[in-house]
C-alpha cells in the first residue's frame, strides 16, 4: 500500500488543473448568460440555442462530420490492411522502407504535410474542396489506423489461423472467420482514433480546403480573431464532449483488446 | 491372450501414412532429409528429437502446412501432395492450443463441424459426445481465457478429435502444463486414443512423454531418422550412441574389438584391465572401435571384488545421487572415465555401506550392456 502525502496529491492536483482547468472555464462560460466572454452574468443556455440557429456553423459541422466518416472508414480500411502486409506477409523486398513510410507522417510536422499535400493538388490540378480535405486527413489517419491495429496483430498468435485453416476453412475464409473477429477491437479503436484526429485537424484542413468547404476547427478559429463570442464557447464545449467520448470508446475497445490479448 | 498390437512386424499390412524419401529445404538448410517412414493404423506414433531436428517440420508436412521439397507422403496409398489442410483428412493440435479466443468452448468445438456442413443436430450431438469423452460438460459455455491450462489443452483435443480425423497430430501436447498434471494427461491421452481407435502422432522433445504414450517411437537427429523402434526396443537395443544416451541415462565405454566368437565379442577398453565381454548377434570387425552402452541399472556397485562377475572395474565413487527410490552412484575408473551405477533402495540406502570417496567395484553381465559401432 502506499501511503498518502501531501507533496502526491498537490502535485497531483496542479497537474490537473494546469490540464483541465482552461477547459472547465471553457465549459462554465459556455453556459453564461452575459454576452461578455469573461464576464458572468447567470446560468443559461442560450447560446447552444443560438448556435444551432447559425447556419454557417452547423454547415461547417456538416461538412466536418462528413469528411471525419469518411476518412476515419477509408483511414482504417487501408491501415488494416497496410497492418496485415507488415505484420504477416514475413520478409518481402522494401518491407523495411514500406514500415518506415507508413509511420513517418506520425512525427512530421502537420505543416508541412499540409503544404506539401496542397502542393500536389495543385500540381495535379485538382479543384480544392471536401475532397481533399479526405483526401489528407486519410493520408495521415491510416498511419494511426495501422499503428492501432498492427500491434494487437503482432500479439495474435499466427497459429489461430492455421488452426483455422486445420478445420477447414479456405485462407480467406480463415481470415473472416478466426483473425477478424478478434482484431476487431482494435480495428474499432483505429476507427475511432482517425474519427477524433479528423475532427480536431485545423492545419492541414487549411492547407487543403477551398471555397465552399469551411471545417469546425477552420470555422471557429477564423470567428475566434474576431474576438471570442459565447457561441464558440458552446460550440467548443460540444466539441469536448464528442471528442471525450470518442476517446473513452476507444480505450474501452482497447482494454477489450487486452483482454483477449491474453492466450 | 491377445496377440500384441504390432502392424510394423507384419509384412501384410499396408500403412496408414507412407512417407517416402521426403526432403525439405528452406532455402540452403535442410530440415527434413530423405526421410521414409510408416505409420500404420491406430499407432500411437511419436516423433521425438531435440529441437530443430527437423520434427516439428516433419509433422506440419503431414497437416499440410509445408510442402516437402522432394518426395511423397501418400494416406491410404494417395498422394497427400495437391491436398490443402482444409480438406485433409488430418487435424492437428497445437502446440499453443490456437483455441480462437472469441468463441466459447462449444463453439470452438463445433467449429470444424460447421465448416464440413455438418448437420447443426449431429454438430450438437458429436459435440456433446466428445465434450463429455474429455470431460468439459461443465466447461462448455466459458471463454477460453476463462479455463486453466490442463482445461484449454482438453479443448484443443476435442476440437482436433471431433471430426474424426484419420490421423491426429499434437504438437507438444503436454509441454505447457506441470509435471503432476502431464503425468495424469499422458494416461488420459492414451485412454482416448485407445477409446477412438485414432492415429495419433505426437511430436516431442520429451523422452519420457514419448517413451509413456507411444507405441513406437522415431528418433530423429538433424533432420534424419536416427532408430524408429518400440519404447523397449528403443531403451535395450539402441542402435546408436546418439540413441542411447539420447533415451534415459547411460554409460558409454569406448574400446577396441579384440575378438570374437559365437556368443559374443570382447572389447578391449582399458589398459591394465581384462578385456570386457559382450554378448552381441552383430560381430564387429575385429580391430575396429566401438562403444558399449550400459543402463546404470544393469551395473552392480559393491565394496569387494564380486565372485563370478562376467566383467568387473574397480573405481572410486564420485558422486552419489538419491532419487528416493533408487541411488545412483558415479564411478571413476583409474583411467577417470565414469561408470553409472543405480541401486534400489528397497531396505534403505544406507544400509549399503557405501560413501564419496570408497574405492568400489563395478560390475555386470556379458548380456547387460549394448555393443554399439555408431
Amino acid at each position: 500500500m502506499r501511503r498518502f502525502s501531501w507533496f502526491n496529491a498537490t502535485s497531483l492536483a496542479l497537474g490537473l488543473a494546469f490540464l483541465y482547468l482552461p477547459i472547465l472555464i471553457l465549459v462554465v462560460y459556455s453556459f453564461n448568460e452575459s454576452r461578455l466572454v469573461t464576464v458572468w452574468g447567470g446560468f443559461s443556455t442560450k447560446w447552444y440555442g443560438e448556435l444551432f440557429r447559425n447556419e454557417q456553423f452547423l454547415e461547417a459541422a456538416w461538412v466536418t462530420l462528413r469528411v471525419a466518416l469518411v476518412s476515419a472508414t477509408v483511414a482504417t480500411v487501408l491501415g488494416t490492411l497496410a497492418a496485415y502486409a507488415l505484420v504477416r506477409a514475413g520478409r518481402f523486398r522494401g518491407r523495411t522502407l514500406f514500415s518506415g513510410m507508413i509511420y513517418a507522417p506520425l512525427v512530421m510536422p502537420e505543416v508541412i504535410t499540409g503544404l506539401s499535400l496542397l502542393l500536389l493538388f495543385i500540381s495535379i490540378g485538382m479543384d480544392r474542396g471536401i475532397v481533399t480535405i479526405t483526401l489528407a486527413h486519410i493520408t495521415f489517419g491510416m498511419c494511426f489506423a495501422s499503428v492501432v491495429v498492427s500491434s494487437r496483430l503482432v500479439a495474435f498468435d499466427a497459429s489461430l489461423e492455421e488452426a483455422a485453416c486445420d478445420l477447414g476453412c479456405t485462407p480467406v475464409q480463415a481470415f473472416f472467420s478466426v483473425t477478424l473477429p478478434v482484431i476487431t477491437p482494435a480495428i474499432v479503436a483505429a476507427w475511432l482514433l482517425a474519427f477524433t484526429l479528423s475532427l480536431d485537424d485545423l492545419v492541414i484542413a487549411s492547407f487543403t480546403s477551398g471555397p465552399g468547404a469551411t471545417t469546425l476547427p477552420m470555422k471557429i478559429y477564423s470567428q475566434v480573431r474576431l474576438g471570442v463570442t459565447p457561441e464558440i464557447n458552446a460550440l467548443s464545449t460540444l466539441l469536448i464532449g464528442v471528442v471525450a467520448l470518442g476517446v473513452v470508446a476507444a480505450s474501452l475497445a482497447g482494454k477489450r483488446m487486452e483482454g483477449r490479448a491474453d492466450p | 491372450m491377445t496377440a500384441p498390437f504390432a502392424p510394423w512386424a507384419d509384412p501384410a499390412a499396408s500403412p496408414l501414412i507412407e512417407i517416402r524419401d521426403v526432403t525439405k529445404r528452406f532455402g540452403a538448410f535442410e530440415a527434413v532429409k530423405s526421410l521414409s517412414l510408416n505409420i500404420y493404423e491406430r499407432e500411437f506414433f511419436a516423433i521425438l528429437g531435440p529441437s530443430g531436428c527437423g520434427k516439428t517440420t516433419l509433422m506440419r508436412m503431414l497437416a499440410g502446412f509445408e510442402t516437402p521439397s522432394e518426395g511423397a507422403i501418400l494416406l491410404d496409398g494417395e498422394d497427400l501432395s495437391p491436398v490443402p489442410p482444409a480438406k485433409r483428412p488430418v487435424n492437428m493440435m497445437f502446440q499453443s492450443y490456437a483455441l480462437f479466443p472469441h468463441l466459447t468452448v462449444e463453439k470452438n468445438i463445433a467449429f470444424g463441424l460447421k465448416r464440413e456442413g455438418t448437420p447443426s443436430g449431429e454438430i450438437a450431438e458429436r459435440v456433446t459426445d466428445i465434450m463429455r469423452l474429455v470431460q468439459l460438460t461443465d466447461f462448455a459455455r466459458r471463454k477460453p481465457d476463462q479455463l486453466s491450462g490442463g482445461q484449454r489443452q482438453r479443448v484443443a483435443l476435442a476440437r482436433a478429435l471431433v471430426k474424426r480425423p484419420r490421423l491426429l497430430l499434437l504438437d507438444e501436447p503436454l509441454g505447457a502444463l506441470d509435471k503432476k498434471l502431464r503425468q495424469e494427461t499422458q494416461f488420459e491421452l492414451m485412454n482416448i486414443q485407445e477409446t477412438l481407435g485414432t492415429t495419433f502422432v505426437i511430436v516431442t522433445h520429451d523422452q519420457e512423454e514419448a517413451m509413456t504414450v507411444s507405441s513406437r517411437i522415431a528418433v530423429m537427429r538433424a533432420g534424419e531418422l536416427a532408430q524408429v523402434a518400440t519404447p523397449a526396443d528403443l531403451y535395450e537395443r539402441p542402435e546408436s550412441r546418439f540413441v542411447a544416451d539420447f533415451i534415459g541415462e547411460v554409460t558409454i565405454l569406448e574400446g577396441r574389438v579384440s575378438g570374437a566368437d559365437a556368443v559374443g565379442a570382447t572389447l578391449s577398453a582399458m589398459e591394465g584391465a581384462p578385456d570386457l565381454r559382450v554378448a552381441t548377434d552383430t560381430l564387429p570387425p575385429l580391430g575396429e572401435t566401438a562403444w558399449l552402452a550400459l543402463r546404470p541399472e544393469t551395473v552392480t556397485i559393491t565394496p569387494d571384488r564380486p565372485e563370478g562377475a562376467d566383467n568387473a572395474l574397480p573405481g572410486t565413487v564420485l558422486d552419489i545421487a538419491y532419487l528416493g527410490n533408487l541411488s545412483t552412484y558415479h564411478v571413476a575408473l583409474a583411467d577417470g572415465r565414469v561408470v553409472k551405477a543405480q541401486e534400489s533402495n528397497r531396505f534403505g540406502a544406507n544400509r549399503r555401506g557405501i560413501t564419496w570417496e570408497d574405492a568400489v567395484w563395478v560390475s555386470w553381465e556379458e548380456d547387460a550392456g549394448v555393443l554399439l559401432q555408431a
